[in-house]
């Protein structure tokens, strides 16, 4: 690792004008990307400003028809949240097949879509609940934050504060983990909410994406039969030593096929 | 150079670290824990999984920093005086292990497993130790080792 300054800010308005007052700085959270990072030298901010205990990053409640969960919110937190598990219980099982135990006491969410690693679990539910990314400076729907392989919305020095999921009727993610790495070869994540039937993909392609033909096949006829022959764009898909285009386009489709029983076998 | 404070198995620590030290080296270099071990040191394998208030963590993906005020627990940390851990006399009488490498991660993550579910089934089991690699025993006497220290503790 290159050297840097660490710096455990004490609040927000700390953490804002520490990384106003330093360009070259990052934010840590549960550091479970920017630690392997640091220690790849692939990075070499001046400072590290820890927003990890932030207690205005925290916490997990429903508002109405939202789950409101803190940035800082560590996965295990939110696998094994009775709120959570009440009111959205595929985003707890979702949380609980994240990496592995270790890193899962660790990560955090707003570390997971600040990142947008394409392979990451968390981006495919943000998108299919039509969640809404709360900054400390604004607020994005989920349609806008993610813009491909690594990229967001996120400004210079813009916080992700905490995330707003919309409650759905139901909804499931099942995924294909890598059996090394446990990052998503493939993962779908399907609800049925106020917005419609949503199909988010993650871990396919270079970045979280919606399948639009699955959503308007499954509006007209809700059954796993609508997703056979369905087009689904394999020039998008990512080709690695693990698997082809071809492949992972079909993986996507099993694990939507998967999701979806799951989902209709939920009242 | 930050000066940290800690709690290690107990005792209250305090020592200057660089900001870019990570856990595991002032647990091994600054503190001589060296039980707690550098596998792959890239948060794959677990061998370097200690708690940290409470919850295991890979030790390699930590700094030492960001554990300033935590209490941890290393594997020098379980046994009392002569009389093993639990989970330490569940390995040795299942012989969870042969080159032993592993074992201290693997018995971090199994006390922690069986804290949060102390009777898991053989799919828990699997899930919960999903953070640690064992390159020679092939899991059986380890998973079998994790159901006898759940015996042990009851």
């Amino acid at each position: 690792m290159f050297e840097f300054n660490y710096v455990k800010a004490k609040s927000l308005t700390e953490a804002q004008a520490l990384i106003a007052a330093h360009p070259e700085a990052k934010l840590l959270s549960g550091g479970m990307t920017l630690i392997p990072t640091l220690k790849q030298r692939l990075a070499q901010p001046s400072h590290l400003v820890d927003i990890g205990g932030l207690p205005e990053l925290r916490g997990i409640e429903v508002k109405g028809t939202q789950l409101v969960i803190g940035a800082a919110t560590q996965h295990y937190e939110v696998a094994s949240s009775p709120v959570v598990k009440k009111a959205l219980p595929a985003l707890a099982s979702l949380a609980n097949q994240i990496g592995d135990p270790q890193v899962r006491n660790r990560g955090t969410l707003g570390g997971s879509v600040a990142n947008n690693d394409p392979a990451a679990d968390y981006p495919a539910a943000v998108l299919a609940l039509d969640a809404t990314v709360v900054t400390n400076k604004r607020e994005i729907a989920a349609g806008d934050f993610f813009q491909g392989m690594f990229a967001t919305a996120l400004e210079d020095g813009e916080i992700v504060v905490r995330v707003r999921f919309n409650i759905p009727k139901r909804a499931a993610y099942e995924k294909f983990p890598h059996p090394a790495s446990g990052y998503a070869m493939a993962g779908v994540f399907v609800a049925e909410g106020a917005a419609g039937l949503r199909v988010a993909i993650t871990g396919a392609a270079s970045g979280v994406f919606r399948w639009v033909d699955a959503e308007q096949a499954l509006t007209k006829k809700l059954s796993a039969d609508a997703l056979e022959g369905l087009p689904l764009d394999e020039t998008n898909m990512n080709e690695d030593i693990h698997a082809t285009r071809e492949y992972r386009a079909n993986l996507a489709r099993v694990m939507a096929k998967r999701a979806l029983k799951k989902m209709l076998a939920q009242k | 150079m930050t000066k940290i404070e800690l709690t290690v198995n107990g005792t209250k620590q305090s020592r200057e670290v660089e900001d870019r030290a990570l856990l595991v080296d002032v647990l091994r270099d600054q503190l001589q824990l060296t039980g707690t071990h550098i596998g792959c040191d890239t948060s794959q394998c677990g061998c370097c999984t200690v708690h940290v208030n409470g919850r295991a963590i890979k030790s390699c993906t930590m700094l030492a920093v960001q554990a300033g005020g935590a209490d941890i627990v290393t594997i020098e940390g379980l046994a009392k005086g002569e009389k093993l851990h639990p989970v330490q006399q569940a390995f040795t009488d299942c012989h969870a292990l042969q080159c032993g490498f592993c074992t201290p991660g693997m018995i971090m993550a199994i006390t922690a497993l069986l804290k949060d579910n102390p009777q898991p089934t053989d799919e828990e089991i699997y899930h919960g130790l999903e953070g640690n690699l064992c390159r020679c025993t092939g899991y059986i006497n380890i998973v079998k080792a994790v159901k006898r220290s759940a015996e042990l503790m009851k």
